[in-house]
């Protein structure tokens, strides 16, 4: 009975810490502005299935994508089973549903405990990758304190509960032999069954400390994990699903359009139409993104969603030349940002006790994005794609630089000085140099 | 072989009434960078020999904006392609073939958005085109081999690769990859409006990265299909003294060779 209440009021609290935490995200990510994004129903859940479920980009590269996968369906099988600690815990039975499902209930358990050794595996792997193998990409400066940190603990995290549930089916497997009337049969299971003259060894009143221990071990650490995503990277396990579904359907190479800006030339074209320039707004508004509030909802989502694995930067021709841009520090920082922002906003709310939604306008913290991106970051894109192309999880870095470089350039007038004599010459002359010849002279030369 | 080239401008022949089956857009790099205006007039040759009516703007053609609006300045990007937007209607224009993979780009992707509908080829794409349906007769020389650059906008942004490969197929001239190839393609330094920057202060410039890798091939030549791909590693074929080498050639130019 005890162990029922302190189950549930565990529960308790990791629901309301997650919905508050969760709740943040989500109001961080309402902060960015409204987009239409291109693309139907149908083509989201392919995105999802295709990129998401089969992993399709992950397997640009083998090795990783293997071990990646592993985990990846240990954790898909852990949410599952997360059904039957809540109903152990509640109502107090143990292995509720072992009875009513038979053999299947083997195959179920065999099979987290066959992906759970694959996960370790992979766990290990992973370890040596970032830890002893010194993969570059994991070794950037980008990654400098926490998200290095972060990384690692997960990892370990992962390694906790593998032990926690084979310490839990092993010490099961002894005890139904020992005391049937409370350990029901079930199993035995694909790897535990090895295990059982190992806890052989040890006295039923140590065996029952050491079921229950690996019980709740396996328990705290999915609560843990499901409150500790919010403050790690990730929180992609969850996040790339969504963000897959609002992958836009755009063109590759298409920039997003700026229609107050068509109405503008075109009006100063004569070619608009009188009802358009009724429609103008009196006040013009920033054009180009400085803050989050700037960029779109769907940047500030594929923040959330980074998994801050680094294939953008390993492909970025400036930064594997040495420059100072890299995409995942971008994305990083637009999530960093979004935290701070919405920190700030909240605050704001609280001291003035407004009930309504956070409006936009409300970050007037005296920070901005490019605190934490600089314009030495955002120049030196060559629009390659290269980042977009590796993501695995669909996100676009150069969107938030082209919004970035837009505020630069079209609110604050400013830009490399190359680029205000380029804009010169194209506005005078249509053409990107300065040439006192006629465009049409080639025609004549031989 | 033709000697001279006939280019003529779309205000004339719209003038006689008549109505050319495409309009070649020739852009800033074919029309002002000494390098390009070589390719530019490879393809005319081309199209010359195939008796492929065309036209170009001549003076009337303004920069398709890609350069401006990559540099975040999207009031110039719009005041240049509202206009060729309009001219383009003015003409009835409805096939636009483009020499270089920007004007592609934006002229496909972005126009459609301000009310600019055309069909769009890049030239690698209408050079297959005539391969394929017999107008063009190849004369494929011994065996050769040589290694391709895919322009990001063509390559990645377009997810166009298959073009000049199938074109060198057709040439019988073997393909030598590159180490990073297709959609791990590596940039020749030029786009984002790079091309008219300098570059911001790194190792090296991205245009010596990739001209290295292509020297490591071994191969003569390296073909492109982006005149400011062409020039970047040209540059960078200097600056490693491997100019004497490997040639930069677009794929008109090569194909040309073949005629
Ligand atoms: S698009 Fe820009 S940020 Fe992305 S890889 Fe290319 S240069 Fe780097
Ligand atoms: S943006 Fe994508 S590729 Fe880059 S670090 Fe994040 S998840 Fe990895």
């Amino acid at each position: 009975m005890m162990s029922q209440i302190i189950f549930i009021l565990t529960a308790l609290i990791v629901i309301a810490l997650s919905v508050r935490y969760y709740g943040r995200i989500v109001q961080n990510i309402r902060l960015g502005r409204e987009i239409r994004l291109k693309g139907d129903v149908t083509w989201r859940l392919k995105q999802v299935l295709l990129i998401g479920f089969a992993q399709k980009k992950m397997f640009k590269n083998l090795l990783p994508a293997v071990f990646h996968l592993f985990i990846y369906i240990a954790f898909l099988i852990t949410v599952t089973e997360l059904i039957e600690i809540f109903t152990d815990g509640i109502f107090g039975y143990h292995r509720f549903f072992a009875s009513y499902l038979g053999w299947f209930y083997t195959f179920i358990i065999s099979s987290i405990e066959f992906l759970s050794v694959l996960a370790f595996v992979a766990t290990l792997v992973f370890l040596s990758r970032r830890n002893v193998i010194k993969i570059g990409r994991f070794w950037n400066p980008d990654l400098k304190g926490w998200p290095f940190r972060d990384a690692n603990l997960i990892l370990l995290g992962e390694i906790i509960l593998i032990l926690s549930i084979f310490t839990m089916n092993g010490a099961d497997l002894v005890l139904q032999g020992r005391m049937p009337e409370h350990y029901h049969p079930a199993g035995p299971f694909l790897i535990s069954r090895f295990f059982e003259s190992f806890f052989n060894h040890f006295g039923t009143n140590t065996l029952v400390i050491l079921e229950r221990t690996g019980w709740w071990g396996h328990i705290l650490v999915v609560f843990g994990f499901l409150l500790y995503l919010p403050f790690s990277k990730h929180l992609h396990i969850i996040f790339s699903f969504v963000n897959l579904y609002f992958t836009p359907k755009n063109q590759r190479g298409e920039m997003e359009n700026m229609p107050l800006i068509t109405n503008e030339v075109k009006s100063m074209l004569g070619l608009s139409d009188p009802e358009v320039i009724q429609n103008a707004p009196e006040q013009i508004p920033d054009f180009g993104a400085n803050d989050v509030t700037g960029l779109t909802w769907k940047n500030i989502l594929d923040a959330y969603t980074c998994t801050e694995c680094g294939r953008c930067t390993a492909a970025c021709p400036p930064n594997i030349t040495g420059k100072l841009l890299s995409p995942r520090k971008i994305v990083m920082s637009v999530r960093d940002r979004a935290e701070e922002a919405g920190n700030y906003v909240r605050k704001q709310k609280k001291q003035s006790k407004v009930k309504t939604d956070i409006p936009q306008t409300a970050v007037n913290d005296g920070k901005s994005l490019f605190d934490y991106i600089s314009k030495e970051e955002i120049f030196a894109c060559t629009t390659c794609n290269a980042c977009v192309e590796a993501c695995p999880v669909h996100i676009n870095p150069l969107d938030v630089i082209l919004q970035m470089r837009r505020y630069e350039v079209l609110t604050n007038a400013s830009g490399p000085s190359d680029w205000i004599t380029m804009f010169t010459n194209l506005e005078n002359n249509g053409s990107v140099w300065q040439i006192p010849a006629a465009r049409s002279a080639w025609i004549q030369q031989d | 072989m033709i000697t001279n080239i006939s280019i003529p401008l779309m205000a004339d022949v719209h003038s006689r009434g008549e109505k050319p089956e495409v309009l070649l857009w020739v852009g800033c790099s074919a029309s002002y960078d000494t390098r390009s205006q070589k390719i530019i007039r490879s393809l005319c040759k081309v199209l010359n020999i195939a008796n492929v009516s065309f036209a170009i703007l001549g003076d009337e053609e303004n920069c398709c904006g890609d350069p401006a609006r990559r540099a975040g300045n999207e009031f110039v990007f719009q005041m240049l392609a509202l206009q060729n937007i309009q001219l383009f209607n003015q003409y009835q224009i409805d096939k636009i073939l483009t020499i270089c993979p920007h004007g592609f780009n934006t002229l496909k992707n972005e126009y459609p958005e301000l009310g600019g509908n055309f069909k769009v080829q890049h030239h690698t794409q209408f050079l297959l085109e005539l391969i394929e349906h017999g107008r063009l007769k190849l004369n494929p020389k011994k065996s050769s081999s040589l290694t391709i650059h895919d322009s990001c906008y063509l390559g990645r942004v377009n997810g166009i690769y298959d073009v000049p490969r199938k074109i060198m197929e057709a040439l019988k001239i073997e393909v030598v990859e590159l180490e990073r190839n297709k959609k791990n393609g590596f940039c020749c330094g030029a786009g984002g409006s790079q091309m008219f920057k300098e570059e911001e202060k790194g190792l090296e410039r991205v245009n010596t990265n990739r001209a290295r890798e292509a020297a490591l091939t071994g191969c003569k030549t390296l073909a492109t299909n982006c005149p400011f791909c062409t020039t970047m590693l040209m540059d960078g074929l200097k600056d490693l003294d491997k100019e004497d080498n490997m040639e930069v050639r677009d794929i008109v130019e090569i194909l040309l060779d073949h005629i």
